[in-house]
């Protein structure tokens, strides 16, 4: 039997013992002397959230294909776990080995969401690894960072030794190989690092130098090793219905966020909103093949047992062949006690009568997210929701039977007025009033509308990558004025409104689109105690305050200013494929509130049609 | 037609608490293609229930949960399709039938349940036999039961069918189940306090080897007796 990295003793003391024993159905155990590469995987946040990320799972099945490697788990441990393990000294430690990170050859860490970053640095520390790349030795994990934040690395580029920018199936074997070859011809680490950065979609920071105008913004970013090419190229998978993804994945014994058989039916998006990264960054639209889903559906289902499949997609009402795929997964299981959820879709007929199937309507709410309060801001931010597709969708949910609508707003968009500001509550209004325009005797009670606010934050690689964003004070007299409105309404004991505290906004800001000198702030907020940023009752925006006014690090100039297009973005060596002309482009239509079409509709050009020699077929279906 | 199972539960699977056995057995039942019976309604859920649930960090070799089939399935085969979809600490002893009615099932019949706890570190002190002995033939043991809203002195002696020193560590038979219900470390802790040893330093693990109803003679009665194999 496996023997436990902590003690009866500790595991009894502490919530959720389970989060850290490792074992679950599926997981995988290796006999750590016959391979020759120990990765250990880790998502920086609590385990159920962490055990919720379909991409870990995806590299985590893929690498133990090999038998040349073994790939392990970790997760954050709690902040109950993590006083114990500083106090009595006990190094983290992987999932199924329980042994401590140290062992390891490479700490690859998904990176998620900016406040996360904290968490990052506890992985490494409570990890006995050195927080700063450049003082790691020969004996240390190799430590890279992906996923979505690293489209912009700069912040934690001194605490990774390399990141692999795009999706995970493309060259993973290639950089494990080079690794292996390396270790068995003596090579050092730093020579690893070379191999590495010979790769395409490997950045290795150290490798690059920064340097800076008086202003501040960026002058010049220059490799500094012949290894490291001038501009790293986004990685993505060309046919997503022929690559690795997971039959057994790994079932947790707690709940886990999503507790569900996951399947991933297609990757980018061709709606264009211009405030979403994924919408660029996943480019181009790729569907998984409709047999090939209806297979991963039996085996995944058979071999978790999980009572539940979820669709996962940034829109799944675009995927071409939904309504065979639904009926499909209706009639497989549906009749066998397991859920269908669907999230991300439209609002339609379509959608509306699959729902009816299967959920309970009393209880389940419908959720549409326009963005903007007014047509006008729609438009800037190309969503294409108009108010009458809105209000049609509603009435339709109405008429058939639900009562609870939720509507999802971002406040601080890009030229945004008190006009549409105050749309959002005549929207939520409006919603409400066709509820009530149904005859009573047809409707059953009162309906009740949320609304909730967040507030934009500009992200690389978007249309609006260089707008400004606001103070603290700004957004909450945003937020107010929405409430105010909101209490004006005919409706307002059936309407709601919530929004999100703005702190962690200005945060999110400064991360995004950073450049390497935030990540001293960073690692003084972790040296001061923030931890688990990204939880409420964790966060303390004062240690924060105090992190960046001791290292002199202004917030303003990274969230207050306009940026011209001229400017050297931190993030600009990175080659995602859609261009930044195309963006600048979108970024005139905003401003004269023109609308882009779906890529379907009419190819807007935004690079992906000649990348990797044509990967998206969208556009190369449109010029034939 | 319903159906006993038991099962063991060690190792690390100990600090896996009883919600979450709860739906690891309900996953294991998908994967191994039991043809369990679901409850009706929007949210059909299976149809499962646990005799009496373990605390996190004990060990059982003796516990229980009943399930519907919607059809027969011999109890070899559902032994080993289960086993087969299992992680290490969790297995399937037995799969009995149960009569239909109400009364026979397993939450409501328990009365009893045998424990061995053991020390976690250390050795017993040599004399521990006769000092568990000594401890037993007590007319009553008076312990100070804290609930959360009073304390009150209670004599647990009539709960505490049997006790007794046994492979370096100590064997129970204990009250269980809804009427009367003891918990085990409470008679550890009863008696080291009658031995003098110093609590502190002394952890016991618990372990569950068995759990009881009473019989048609008076004589407690494994659950799974009260079943038969289906063939």
């Amino acid at each position: 039997m496996r023997k436990l990295a902590l003690s009866d003793e500790i595991l009894l003391k502490i919530e959720k013992p389970a989060r850290y024993i490792g074992n679950e159905v599926n997981s995988v155990n290796k006999d750590a002397s016959k391979v020759d590469v120990r990765f250990c995987m880790c998502f920086p946040d609590v385990y159920e959230i962490g055990m919720s990320h379909l991409g870990i799972q995806i590299l985590y099945d893929m690498f133990n294909r090999r038998e040349d490697t073994w790939c392990e788990r970790v997760y954050s441990p709690w902040t109950d776990l993590d006083q114990i393990m500083r106090r009595e000294k006990i190094p983290l430690f992987a999932l199924e080995s329980q042994e401590p990170l140290k062992c390891f050859d490479f700490l690859g860490i998904t990176i998620q969401y900016e406040m996360c970053y904290t968490n990052v640095l506890q992985i490494l520390d409570l990890g006995r690894i050195p927080l700063l790349a450049r003082q790691r030795q020969e004996d240390d994990p190799i430590v890279i960072g992906g996923g979505p934040c690293t489209y912009n690395p700069e912040p934690l580029a001194d605490f990774f030794d390399l990141f692999y920018i795009g999706e995970g199936e493309t060259v993973y074997y290639q950089l494990l190989d080079a690794y292996k070859d390396n270790k068995k011809c003596g090579g050092s680490r730093r020579e690893f690092l070379e191999l590495a950065a010979g790769i395409e979609g490997i950045y290795v920071p150290s490798f690059y130098d920064v340097d800076y105008y008086e202003d501040g913004t960026i002058s010049s970013f220059t490799p500094n090793n012949a290894h490291a090419g001038e501009r790293i190229k986004k990685q993505a998978v060309i046919d997503v219905s022929r690559t690795y993804y997971p039959e057994k994945p790994v079932v947790p014994f707690i709940k886990a966020t999503q507790d569900r058989v996951v399947l991933e039916i297609q990757r980018g998006c061709i709606r264009g909103c211009r405030f979403c990264q994924a919408g660029m960054i996943y480019r181009p639209i790729r569907e998984r093949d409709l047999e090939v889903l209806k297979d991963y559906a039996h085996k995944m289902v058979r071999n978790t047992g999980h009572e539940e499949i979820s669709l996962s997609s940034l829109s799944s009402s675009d995927y071409s062949e939904l309504k065979e795929l639904v009926s499909f997964l209706i009639e497989e299981f549906a009749g066998k006690g397991i859920n269908i959820s669907l999230p991300s879709l439209r609002i339609d007929a379509f959608s509306l009568d699959v729902m009816q199937k299967v959920q309970d309507i009393r209880k389940s709410s419908l959720t549409f997210a326009p963005e903007a309060g007014s047509q006008r801001l729609r438009d800037v931010i190309n969503k294409g929701l108009t108010e009458e597709i809105i209000l049609d969708g509603a009435a339709q949910a109405f008429a058939g039977g639900w009562t609870k609508v939720k509507l999802y707003f971002m406040l601080g968009l890009p030229g945004e007025t008190e006009d549409d500001i105050m749309g959002i509550a005549h929207l939520a209004e409006a919603v409400a009033r066709r509820y009530y325009e149904i005859p009573k005797e047809q409707r059953s009670g009162k309906c009740q509308i949320t609304a909730s606010t967040s507030f934009f934050v500009p992200k690389p690689f978007t249309p609006f990558q260089w707008e400004t964003m606001h103070t603290e004070e700004e957004y909450i007299a945003k937020a107010r004025l929405v409430n105010q409105e909101f209490r004006e309404q005919h409706n307002r004991k059936s309407l709601r409104y919530n929004w999100h505290e703005p702190d962690v906004t200005v945060l999110e800001g400064v991360f995004a689109r950073g450049d390497r000198r935030v990540g001293q702030a960073l690692l003084a907020a972790y040296r001061l105690g923030c931890l688990f940023d990204a939880w409420t009752e964790e966060f303390d925006n004062v240690k924060w305050m105090q992190a960046f006014a001791d290292t002199g690090i202004d917030i303003g100039f990274y969230n207050l200013r306009q940026r011209s297009s001229a400017e050297n973005l931190p993030w600009d060596f990175i080659d995602i494929g859609v261009s930044k002309e195309f963006l600048l482009r979108e970024r005139e239509n905003a401003m004269k509130e023109h609308v882009t079409p779906n890529c379907r509709i009419r190819c807007a050009g935004c690079g992906m049609g000649t990348f990797e020699g044509g990967l998206c077929i969208e556009s190369t279906s449109q010029v034939s | 037609m319903k159906v006993r199972v038991k099962f063991r539960k060690f190792g690390a699977i100990k600090f896996v608490g009883h919600l979450d056995l709860l739906r690891y057995f309900q996953k294991a039942m998908r994967r191994a293609d039991i043809p369990i019976a679901f409850s009706g309604g929007y949210s059909p859920h299976m149809i499962m229930s646990f005799a009496h649930p373990l605390g996190v960090g004990l060990t059982s070799e003796g516990d229980y949960f009943d399930i519907e089939l919607t059809e027969p399935i011999s109890s070899r085969e559902a032994v080993e399709r289960l086993n087969k979809v299992m992680v290490e600490g969790t297995e399937v002893v037995s799969f009995t039938a149960i009569p239909e009615e109400k009364k026979c099932a397993g939450m409501s019949i328990v009365t009893a349940a045998d424990y061995h706890s053991s020390l976690k570190t250390g050795e017993l002190p040599d004399d521990y036999r006769d000092l568990a002995e000594r401890f037993f033939a007590q007319p009553e043991i008076i312990i100070l039961k804290q609930t959360k809203r009073s304390e009150q002195m209670v004599d647990i002696k009539p709960m505490i069918y049997r006790f007794q020193g046994r492979d370096h560590g100590f064997f129970m038979s204990v009250a269980t189940g809804s009427a009367q219900n003891l918990k085990p470390d409470l008679v550890m802790k009863a008696f080291l306090r009658s031995a003098g040893w110093p609590e502190d330093n002394m952890i016991f693990q618990y372990h569950r080897l068995e759990t009881y109803a009473d019989g048609a003679d008076g004589n407690l009665i494994p659950l799974e007796k009260l079943g038969w194999e289906i063939l």
